[in-house]
């Protein structure tokens, strides 16, 4: 689905992400994880093409970047989603149709179907009923669910969230965590979830890949909770946050 | 009322009137949302300079103005790529440059000062019979743009990173509003002149901004404060023989108070800071 051989990234001379090998299967839930400015949101923008890397080669769907052109098939929530203009004067149904209006021809579907792909999507995040509320009158937690509809409502098959539950209160992270996981679990999809939260890798990651300029550990998440790479993260804090329940 | 629109020359200002002012509305939501209200004001100075090279080359002046502001538009996106300026000191540059340069050709050529006057303070009940048809066209074509490509333009506004992500060329759509809002302001130049035409892209969007939920009403609300001010005060400049763009833009700023009242009365409360 996605393979990054050998990339590197560099800002102004420094280097930001060095010699990456990494492969996201169909189905994976992956967590990437490492310190603040450790490179992940550098790394996902790079797998998305909204950077060029320095060397090596992205493919998604064994595509570059640039001659990727299905872009409906890569749902993006970014990391400062939940930071928007909150006097911007969009409702919730507007920001989470703006997806279907990306396309060549404006999502090619007509007013009434592009409707109801977006009722879809709000049904499946739970926000069914605020369709018509201004997206500047919702939680945090609730806007970031209205991101996540925009992120499906084209019908994924690959979902990118950069630290998605960052000011957003506990509760709120629980069943955040639970709708990704009957996402991935039932509906097949593939996530990747840029965190710094190494709490909820035993609950609900398939996968880790852990990051600091280069990767030192991509694999299976109950090996990695085994790996020395885990216990020195832990023992050296890394700036990473522990999951309290 | 029936017998004055009975006349040529008001069918012609309101014709036009009416199409730059909905143009101006529309483009102006977007660039108010992307915080580039500023544009408007410096486009119009770098129109100038079209203004007094089409006086002083003895050609519409109308479409000098098209041909420098346009030019402008897109040499301010490379500029501010290329030089990596922010967008505000490259308009800043050029229309310093443009001030500058009509001012020169103003005083080089000393005979078209009167005709010059109109174009700085606006004279739409003036326009000519070719100027409206120019008018009404670019003005079609603006709006017809803004049509085509509405959703990528408010996905872009709202949310520039997810857009470039779902595959909107931002580049593109950011020199093509740049164009339009080029075009939109020489039109708007005849309604309320170089001085004041930048007050038709920025008050009516922001009155349309205080009472609006969602970004369809928002358009629609700034859209009906920029029609309401620009036939009013076409109608108060007829009235009490004032100047009309004058008359337009206090109406614009009295809308903006009305609007700002009504979201007072609704109790919307700033966020926090």
């Amino acid at each position: 689905m996605i393979a990054l051989r050998a990339v590197s990234f560099r800002y102004d001379g420094s280097p930001v992400l060095v010699d990456i090998d990494l492969t996201i299967r169909e189905g994976d839930f992956l967590a990437i994880i490492g310190p603040n400015g450790s490179g992940k949101t550098t790394l996902v923008k790079v797998i998305l093409g909204l950077l060029a890397p320095t060397s090596g080669e992205v493919r998604l769907f064994g595509k570059t970047p640039a001659e990727f052109s299905e872009r409906g098939k890569i749902g993006y929530v970014p990391q400062k989603a939940t930071h928007i203009d909150p006097f911007f004067p969009a409702s919730v149904e507007e920001v989470v149709g703006m997806a279907l209006m990306a396309g060549p021809r404006q999502g090619g579907a007509s007013g009434r179907e592009s409707r109801a792909k977006v009722l879809k999507a709000l049904e499946e995040v739970g926000m069914s009923g605020s369709a018509g509320t201004p997206i500047g009158r919702l939680s945090g937690g609730q806007q970031q669910r209205a991101f996540i509809a925009r992120a499906l409502v084209t019908s994924p098959r690959i979902l990118f969230l950069d630290e998605p539950t960052t000011g957003v209160d506990a509760g709120t992270q629980d069943s955040f965590y639970e709708m990704l996981d009957r996402l991935n679990g039932n509906e097949g999809l593939t996530i990747v979830l840029v965190t710094h939260d190494i709490g909820i890798i035993n609950k609900h990651v398939t996968s880790v890949a852990c990051l600091n300029q280069r990767l030192s550990y991509h694999g299976s998440h109950a090996e990695f909770c085994r790996s020395e790479v885990f216990r020195d993260m832990v023992t050296r804090g890394d700036h990473l946050v522990a999951h309290e329940h | 009322m029936q017998a004055l629109f009975a006349y040529g020359f008001l069918q012609r200002a309101v014709l036009s009137g009416v199409l730059i002012a909905v143009a101006c509305a529309v483009l102006g939501v977007f660039l108010v949302l992307r915080k580039d209200a500023m544009i408007g004001h410096g486009l119009s100075h770098i129109a100038f300079a079209g203004v007094a090279l089409g006086l002083f080359l003895r050609v519409l002046p109308l479409a000098a103005a098209l041909v420098v502001a346009v030019a402008a538009a897109i040499a301010v996106m490379k500029l501010k790529d290329r030089a990596g300026l922010h967008g505000d000191t490259a308009i800043g540059i050029f229309s310093s440059l443009g001030m500058a340069v009509g001012i020169l050709l103003a005083s080089l050529a000393r005979n078209f000062n009167v005709e010059l006057m109109a174009y700085l303070f606006g004279d739409i009940l003036a326009i000519e019979p070719l100027e409206v048809g120019l008018t009404v066209v670019l003005a079609a074509a603006v709006l017809a743009a803004v049509r085509l490509n509405y959703g990528k333009l408010l996905y872009m506004t709202f949310d520039r990173e997810s857009a470039r992500a779902s595959g909107v060329r931002v580049g593109r759509l950011d020199t093509l509003l740049m164009v339009l809002t080029a075009v939109t302001i020489v039109l708007g130049m005849k309604v309320a002149g170089i001085l004041l035409v930048a007050a038709l892209i920025v008050i009516p969007a922001a009155a349309g901004l205080q009472v609006a939920s969602s970004f369809r009403t928002a358009v629609a609300a700034s859209a009906a404060v920029a029609v309401f001010s620009v036939v009013g005060g076409l109608g108060l400049s007829l009235a009490l023989n004032i100047p009309a763009s004058a008359a337009i833009v206090v109406l614009c700023f009295f809308a903006f108070a009305a609007s700002f009242a009504v979201k007072k009365g609704r109790g919307v409360r700033l966020p926090a800071k």
